[in-house]
């Protein structure tokens, strides 16, 4: 009886028989070795422990919060909300509940050249090659990775992006991921191929159509930059205030290739993200930006690891957070230099800007390094409103709230500022504007 | 007519007593300057009346046009009509001048009004011209990297946006060269009208030069001692803050 307890608390509602049926109801004719990787996916997430106090991947997390009951599977949806951001794309798919809803499809053109959009799914089937070399390729390096683990276990589909060599794309890529139903538990992600000197923008949003049901996501993504390649990504992170969210995002940046994302996180109760970039050969370069809105009660949990795996190489870091009322935030970041990757040049800043007393926010700023010529920094800061700002403000007749409003998106311009793209750029400041006057 | 009128103001930063009973009545269309030493206690005369936190008022009032002012916050004196030209205006990184001055020009419009964006544009640019401020301004954080003269030439240009009743001018003519200086009081004297009153604060003589104003007062320890036209300050300017010192020890 107590071995039953035990197992019902592990995986919650992702049950042996929820995994038999979700396995039951993927098309037929996927590669075996993926069927296997899910299976054995499966048996590491149900054997895994949640997450402990004592866990130091989880320190300062509210592991309490971290349930898995009472999730469902939900059905195919019927209607979707437009997609939110306002800007010119070459092309979209649409995903609600884990399956494609809709899309708009690429130009001939680019077609032709080999640029592919597709679902995974379809990816699994005539890109076998392309998909076992980078989807879910590196292992866990936050913790043991049981949310990992549920997400490859439990992954029905998502999108899928190849860049061939030398092909630059004028408009982003958007993906969109919704979650509809109270209950729903989605597993959103995306496989981004930048192929060598390439050049693509990608747009990630995941959202839910009622902002106050309950939900569950434990979602993922892949970013790989060929040599020379330039890959800028923008997620936001838009689910119900009450959902659960895990997201866990992987970088690969080859020879003399810049990756710059830029991570907005504004939904959820409970949201953990982790990055990792990898920078493995000389002259790569990623840039890891990410801007929080944190308010009520919510909890949004950074994990971030940039490693220096080859000489002369370059990763700067920094994150934003914004917190209100009761909010709590933690940022835990660590850069790895490994022997061999000298001149390595890395950066890290957490800079937390508290408008509310009651606010927390937590900073685990870390270095590793093994190289000895090598320049590394990083830090952390907390700071209010500056009170002299704040009145220069008021003596003009603009009220403390919107004065406070206006500072906040001054702290964040330093981050919005680093996008090459002022469309991107406008579309991102006026969705952070909704979630102030929400 | 429209009056600022400061009736035996005392403030207090703190413990410390800093305006110790200073009375002034300035109407619509007057160049009020007030002169004296470092230390006596204008800046936090003009900082007090303008609303700030640190600034204690231990007795006495402020009314704009019969109404007093003192239990306003700093925004509502500034919606009723008085504005701040700061001595050391704040920077504001990542806070476009476009978007902070739309947003005090929203700040003065009926609740879902909407602002005229091309209109505003076309003021903005037309004071920016009188100001000889580049166009591109508009976009550069407010006040970040700018040089002395363009932070008080950036105050003015947020004077002319603003339209204020009453302006307190603090130390206006600090940090600037002879141009600027020329510049930002050439801006000043076209806003100068029979709708504007001006309380200006100034530790020398140089400014008055441009500015002319109808009065001239001397403050000192806290108070005004001495009141006067423009011929006072060219006094001033002649004797030094020596010769007051010695009168007031006479009387």
């Amino acid at each position: 009886m107590s071995t039953l307890t035990e197992t019902k608390s592990l995986v919650g509602a992702f049950t042996p028989e929820a995994f038999a049926a979700h396995l039951a109801s993927l098309p037929p004719g996927l590669p075996a070795w993926w069927l296997e990787r899910k299976r054995a996916a499966y048996a590491r997430f149900a054997a895994l422990p949640l997450p402990g106090r004592t866990d130091e991947a989880w320190r300062f997390s509210n592991v309490g919060g971290l349930t898995l009951d009472g999730f469902a599977f939900p059905a195919a949806a019927t209607a979707v909300p437009f997609a939110p951001i306002g800007i010119k794309k070459s092309a979209k798919l649409v995903f609600a509940n884990g399956r494609l809803f809709s899309r708009e499809v690429l130009a001939a053109d680019l077609v032709a050249r080999g640029v592919i959009v597709d679902t995974l799914q379809n990816a699994l089937l005539r890109h076998e090659a392309l998909v076992k070399e980078h989807l879910l390729a590196q292992p866990p390096k936050f913790g043991p990775g049981k949310f990992s683990a549920l997400h490859e276990a439990f992954l029905a589909d998502g999108a899928f992006v190849f860049v061939p060599k030398g092909v630059e794309l004028g408009h982003p890529v958007g993906l969109f991921h919704y979650a509809l139903g109270a209950d729903a538990a989605v597993f959103p992600h995306s496989l981004v191929i930048a192929d060598d000197n390439a050049k693509v923008t990608i747009v990630e949003y995941f959202g839910s159509t009622v902002d106050t049901e309950a939900q569950f996501a434990a979602g993922a993504n892949d970013l790989y930059a060929g040599h020379g390649a330039q890959l800028t990504y923008i997620g936001k992170q838009d689910w119900s205030h009450r959902a659960l969210s895990f997201q866990s995002n992987s970088t690969v940046v080859r020879r003399d290739a810049r990756v710059q994302s830029l991570n907005l996180h504004l939904g959820a109760r409970q949201a953990r993200h982790e990055s990792l970039s990898q920078l493995q050969a000389p002259g790569a370069f990623s840039e890891m930006l990410a801007l929080t809105v944190a308010r009520e009660t919510q909890e949004f949990d950074q994990r971030t690891l940039q490693i220096h795996q080859a000489p002369n190489t370059k990763s700067d870091l920094l994150y934003k957070n914004a917190l209100l009322d009761q909010a709590k935030t933690i940022f835990s970041g660590l850069i790895v230099v490994d022997a061999d990757a000298q001149k390595t040049d890395a950066y890290q800043s957490n800079r937390n800007l508290m408008l509310s007393e009651e606010a927390e926010a937590n900073s685990l700023p870390g270095l590793e390094i093994q190289a000895n010529d090598v320049r590394c920094t990083h830090g952390a800061t907390s700071s209010r409103i500056d009170p002299e700002q704040e009145f220069y403000l008021q003596s003009r007749g603009i009220d403390k709230t919107t004065a406070d409003e206006l500072l906040t998106f001054g702290f964040f311009e330093e981050v919005l500022n680093r996008l090459a793209d002022d469309d991107l750029h406008a579309a991102l400041r006026t969705l952070i504007q909704t979630k102030f006057t929400k | 007519m429209p009056s600022l009128v400061i009736q035996d103001l005392h403030v207090a930063i703190g413990e410390k007593e800093i305006v110790k009973g200073l009375s002034l009545t300035i109407k619509s269309g007057e160049v009020h300057a007030i002169m004296g030493p470092n230390g006596t206690g204008k800046s936090t005369l003009s900082k007090a009346i303008a609303g700030h936190p640190d600034y204690t008022i231990t007795a006495g009032d402020v009314l704009l046009d019969g109404t007093s002012i003192l239990a306003q916050e700093a925004d509502e004196r500034a919606r009723a009509g008085l504005f701040l030209a700061f001595q050391y205006p704040s920077e504001i990184p990542g806070v476009s001048i476009a978007n902070f001055l739309r947003a005090a020009v929203q700040a003065r419009m009926a609740e879902g009004e909407e602002l005229d964006a091309t209109a505003y544009y076309k003021r903005l640019y037309a004071k920016m011209d009188m100001l000889k401020i580049d166009r591109k301004f508009t976009s550069r954080s407010v006040n970040e990297g700018f040089s002395g003269g363009e932070k008080k030439r950036c105050e003015i240009l947020q004077m002319a946006m603003l339209e204020p009743k009453f302006a307190l001018m603090d130390e206006t003519d600090s940090g600037l060269d002879i141009d600027a200086l020329r510049i930002v009081s050439e801006g000043v004297n076209t806003l100068r009208g029979p709708d504007l009153g001006v309380l200006m604060i100034t530790h020398y003589q140089r400014l008055l030069n441009y500015i002319v104003p109808d009065y001239v007062h001397v403050m000192w320890d806290g108070r005004i001692v001495k009141s006067g036209d423009k011929s006072l300050a060219l006094e001033l300017e002649a004797k030094g803050y020596d010769w007051v010192k010695k009168e007031l020890a006479l009387a």
